[in-house]
């Protein structure tokens, strides 16, 4: 009983075990309903007799249903992930790899970007003053709209492939580093760069033996939430440039020819790369922080 | 260096040096600066933003002032000058060395005012709306003086000039694609979106059992690209706004579903046990201590989303559209090379956007004046 | 009975030494008119209520805020001169260790930045650790430690630095009545064995009566000194002198400067 009780009232695994589980049992009762119209439809035309548990069965096994059930899309990823060869251009994971490639090099370049604005913006007040408020405005800019432009403007004068999908990534991620950055970096208390000055300690030893120090759980904090930013802009850096492969061109193409489940794994494996690298960064985060601050994370 | 007992700032003598250059090359091929009448009220308007800097009053308010307007008028001047018969598209080491001075009278104009500490508390609003707004406006000169002055084809790079001409001479169209993309799909899209994640905030923090399940599963939600769902929804909903709205709901759900449960559990201990010693009811000790106290987690919601919203309205009618709608325009316009009219678009989904954030950002500030964040020393 | 230093032998000397901060409703007399002279090997201690600019005064010393009027010298130097010649140790009111570094590196962070070689940086860490009695914690991080040992390692920090003078402001105010006392008393012991020149901000009469040479009584609006007070009590003290005439007899004093000078309008 107490197992249960324990099981029941604390921790998050029974939880979100259900959560989990009715999404799933959502899922396929929305496949039956969604798919009905078409099915009864058919059956009318061919004066078929039909009851519930035919129309859920046949829902469930649809050529091109409107919603697949779970276990099509899971046959789908089998197909295109396990099945086909890497190099393949029908598996999914070679698409990954080039989604994953221009994400990671917009990643690394709006990192960099993003520190040096911050670096600037913390040590030059008129940078503060004339450049802060238009990085908050260029955040309620919907960027994702410029993709398909600058993919066509960087091709036009030569430029193409990675480089023009990781600049909407770069754009999208370079937000969140400089804000955190900022904040990070203006995170030691007063005392501190008091107590600094009491040791006459130069601009640099200041920087990198308090400020640098003292940002470092901001920046990682930042840093979760662009990397997921840049697989959303390298995906749709992909749908103008459907020819070059990637998820976001996979996307594209199922909708094209209406071929849902094409898009549902594509979706999927995006979740995938997106969720991996998240976790990536957050054991990188417990890593750093862990030298840091001997294992703990604690405020300055 | 030094003028009587003043240190000459680095970005005067700078500007200085380039413009003595400037005089040395010529601004385009055959041409001197002779011959261009426009060029001695940039130049004097430049010279005179220096010199202010140099004389005795300078702390004054008006010497500012005069500079700012001296600074107006040299960049005024120097975007008429580009657009002349032999600068445009061929201008050479001479103009730009003039650009260059221009561009460290602009630095020094917006150290000085970033620097001033005026006593007036609306001196001191107006100083820190002037200097963001210096920057924006040399950012859209230099804009128009690179492409002019280079030429750059406006299939490239339109520039700012072109762009305006085809707000105002589109605005019928602009007006159409706000009405389909703002106003049928984003906001309808926004609402349902944000209400039903508050709801389920509400459900998962009635429940807890519900929550410790629902939360890990957002948090899980907010790292995938959610927009890959846009197709999914174009062919269950038709291209019409209700896909796009569709879309709009689900990107939308998710942070405020999280952002609401953190705000709710944020209250303090203390309060709380108040509401409890005092025999509060859910509902009161939730009206009166935990709502409040998740106010600003709400909001935080509301911004996010607000980006959120336009970004998946637009890409959404990347997938399939009527032909109308601000994103259906910018992709047929880039198709047919049409530049100008792309960055009218991004000008309007822009201003949208910005509108949209500063309203919701206004609210904040009356909703929550409380908050720390918000508090003006007394 | 105000004490006489040789000008020039002094430490800290000021004349007329003034502070005046503007604000939105006019300027604020933070100091106005210290004389102040501060022998070699003394313990002087400010004391004051809230707003009387003791630790404007430290600050001032120190070189973190600077004067507006009169004239200040450190060891016969400007103040920030001194600094530059890191010629003084500062505790602040907290702790202020980094949590990144360990009790070790805490202390020998000042020596990093003067680029004291590095055996000599282990040696002096060492030292200064057993002396405020902390020998054994070298890597603890400081949030594994107490808020006195915390403030210990502070102290420990500044006399890494083997400054002639030592600034410290309010360093136990934010500890429990208990562990204070035992840290004055450790203070006291450090003081005679070092014999350095402590200048100790403080609102506690007890704490300053009992550790120091000579006690400073400020008072606010403007900041100004009411009395200078010299104590003679034993150089071996322990708790209990708290109880003894002479030592009720000066912090009476102390009180009745305090009452002068203080204002009940206020905030």
């Amino acid at each position: 009983m107490t197992m249960i009780n324990r099981l029941v009232h604390q921790g998050t695994f029974l939880p979100v075990l259900t959560v989990v589980a009715s999404l799933i049992v959502i899922w396929y009762a929305g496949a039956v309903y969604l798919n009905s119209t078409q099915l009864i439809d058919r059956y009318q035309k061919k004066g078929v007799d039909w009851d519930i548990s035919r129309l859920a069965q046949d829902a469930w096994k649809m050529e091109r249903p409107v919603l697949p059930a779970p276990h099509q899309v899971g046959v789908e990823l089998k197909k295109t992930v396990i099945d086909k060869r890497v190099t393949s251009k029908r598996s999914l994971v070679y698409h990954a790899g080039i989604t994953l490639s221009s994400s990671l090099l917009g990643f690394a370049l709006g990192t960099l970007l993003g520190i040096a604005l911050a670096i600037g913006i913390v040590y030059v007040t008129t940078l503060d003053r004339s450049l802060m408020p238009w990085i908050i405005a260029s955040q309620t800019v919907p960027i994702l709209a410029l993709a398909p432009m600058i993919i066509v403007v960087l091709g036009s004068i030569g430029i193409t492939g990675l480089f023009p999908k990781s600049v909407i990534s770069m754009y999208l991620c370079f937000f969140p580093v400089v804000v955190g950055m900022v904040k990070g970096l203006r995170s030691p208390e007063p005392i501190l760069i008091d107590q600094m000055r009491t040791y006459s300690a130069s601009p640099t030893q200041i920087f990198f033996k308090l400020r640098l120090p003292a940002s470092i759980p901001f920046l990682f904090a930042s840093l979760k939430v662009a990397i997921a930013l840049s697989v959303v802009g390298a995906i749709v850096a992909e749908l103008p440039t459907g020819g070059q492969g990637g998820l976001g061109a996979r996307l594209l193409t199922g909708s094209y020819y209406g071929q849902i489940t094409m898009i549902w794994s594509a979706l999927i494996v995006a979740s995938v790369v997106s969720a991996l690298l998240v976790t990536a960064v957050g054991r990188l985060e417990r890593i750093a922080l862990r030298k840091l601050n001997g294992g703990q994370a604690v405020a300055v | 260096m030094n003028v009587g007992s003043r240190k000459v700032p680095g970005s005067v003598l700078a500007g200085g040096l380039f413009l003595l250059l400037a005089f040395f090359g010529s601004p385009a091929p055959e041409v001197k600066w002779i011959d261009l009448a426009g060029v001695w009220l940039t130049a004097g308007a430049l010279a005179g933003v220096l010199v202010l800097s140099l004389l005795g009053s300078t702390s004054s308010l008006w010497s500012r002032a005069a500079q700012l307007a001296l600074l107006g008028s040299a960049l005024l001047g120097a975007l008429s000058l580009v657009h002349l018969e032999p600068i445009s598209g061929s201008a050479k080491m001479g103009f730009w060395l003039l650009v260059i001075s221009l561009g460290f009278a602009v630095w020094h104009v917006m150290q000085r005012f970033s620097q001033a500490k005026p006593k007036a508390v609306w001196l001191q609003m107006m100083f820190r709306i002037i200097v963001p707004g210096i920057f924006g406006a040399w950012f859209l000169a230099v804009w128009e003086l690179v492409t002019i002055g280079f030429g750059i084809p406006r299939v490239l790079l339109p520039s700012p000039g072109l762009v305006g001409d085809a707000i105002s001479g589109s605005l019928n169209i602009l007006a159409a694609d706000f009405q389909q993309t703002v106003v049928r799909a984003v906001i309808p899209g926004f609402v349902i979106g944000n209400l039903a994640g508050f709801a389920a905030a509400l459900a998962a923090d009635r429940w807890g059992f519900l929550g410790r399940g629902l939360l890990p599963v957002g948090n899980l939600v907010s790292a995938i690209p959610i927009i890959g769902i846009a197709p999914i929804m174009v062919m269950w909903f038709g291209f019409d706004w209700q896909s796009k709205a569709a879309v709009v709901v689900i990107m939308t759900f998710f942070p405020m579903l999280v952002n609401t449960m953190s705000g709710l559990r944020s209250a303090g201990a203390m309060e709380l046990d108040l509401m409890r010693a005092i025999g509060a009811s859910y509902w009161q000790s939730f009206l009166q201590v935990r709502l409040p106290t998740a106010l600003p987690f709400i909001f935080n919601a509301l911004k996010i989303n607000s980006a959120l919203a336009l970004i998946g309205a637009i890409v959404a009618e990347f997938f399939g559209t009527p032909i109308v709608g601000m994103g259906f325009r910018i992709s047929t316009e880039v198709g047919r090379m049409n530049m100008e009219m792309v960055w009218a678009s991004i000008a309007l989904a822009a201003v949208s956007g910005s509108v949209f954030y500063g309203l919701l950002a206004v609210a904040e500030r009356r909703a929550t004046f409380w908050h720390p964040s918000f508090r003006k020393p007394s | 009975m105000t004490q006489t230093v040789q000008p020039g032998s002094a430490v800290v000397h000021t004349a007329n030494l003034s502070l005046e901060f503007s604000t939105d409703d006019g300027p604020v007399h933070a100091l106005s008119n210290i004389n102040l002279d501060i022998a070699p090997g003394e313990f002087i201690s400010l004391i004051g209520p809230s707003g009387c600019g003791k630790t404007t005064l430290l600050r001032v010393i120190a070189d973190l805020e600077t004067h507006t009027g009169g004239e200040i010298q450190v060891n016969g130097v400007s103040p920030r001169e001194a600094r530059e010649s890191r010629a003084y140790g500062y505790v602040f009111q907290a702790p202020a260790l980094y949590p990144w570094r360990t009790v070790r590196r805490n202390v020998m962070l000042p020596l990093e930045i003067m680029g004291v070689s590095r055996p000599e940086r282990e040696a002096r860490c060492a030292q200064y650790l057993d002396l405020v009695n902390l020998g054994g914690f070298e890597n603890k991080y400081p949030w594994q430690l107490s808020g006195g040992m915390q403030q210990r390692v502070s102290i420990a920090r500044a006399l890494s630095v083997e400054p002639e003078l030592l600034l410290m402001d309010e360093p136990f105010g934010a500890l429990d009545e208990i562990t204070r006392d035992h840290l004055n008393q450790q203070l006291l012991e450090l003081w005679r064995k070092t014999g350095k020149t402590v200048v100790f901000v403080t609102h506690s009469i007890p704490e300053a009566v009992f550790l120091s040479s000579r006690v400073v009584v400020m008072s606010p609006r403007p900041g100004q000194v009411i009395d200078d007070i010299s104590c003679n009590l034993p150089g071996e003290r322990t708790l209990d002198i708290r109880e003894t005439p002479e030592f009720l007899e000066i912090a009476h004093r102390v009180r009745e400067g305090l009452k002068a000078g203080h204002s009940y309008d206020d905030d």
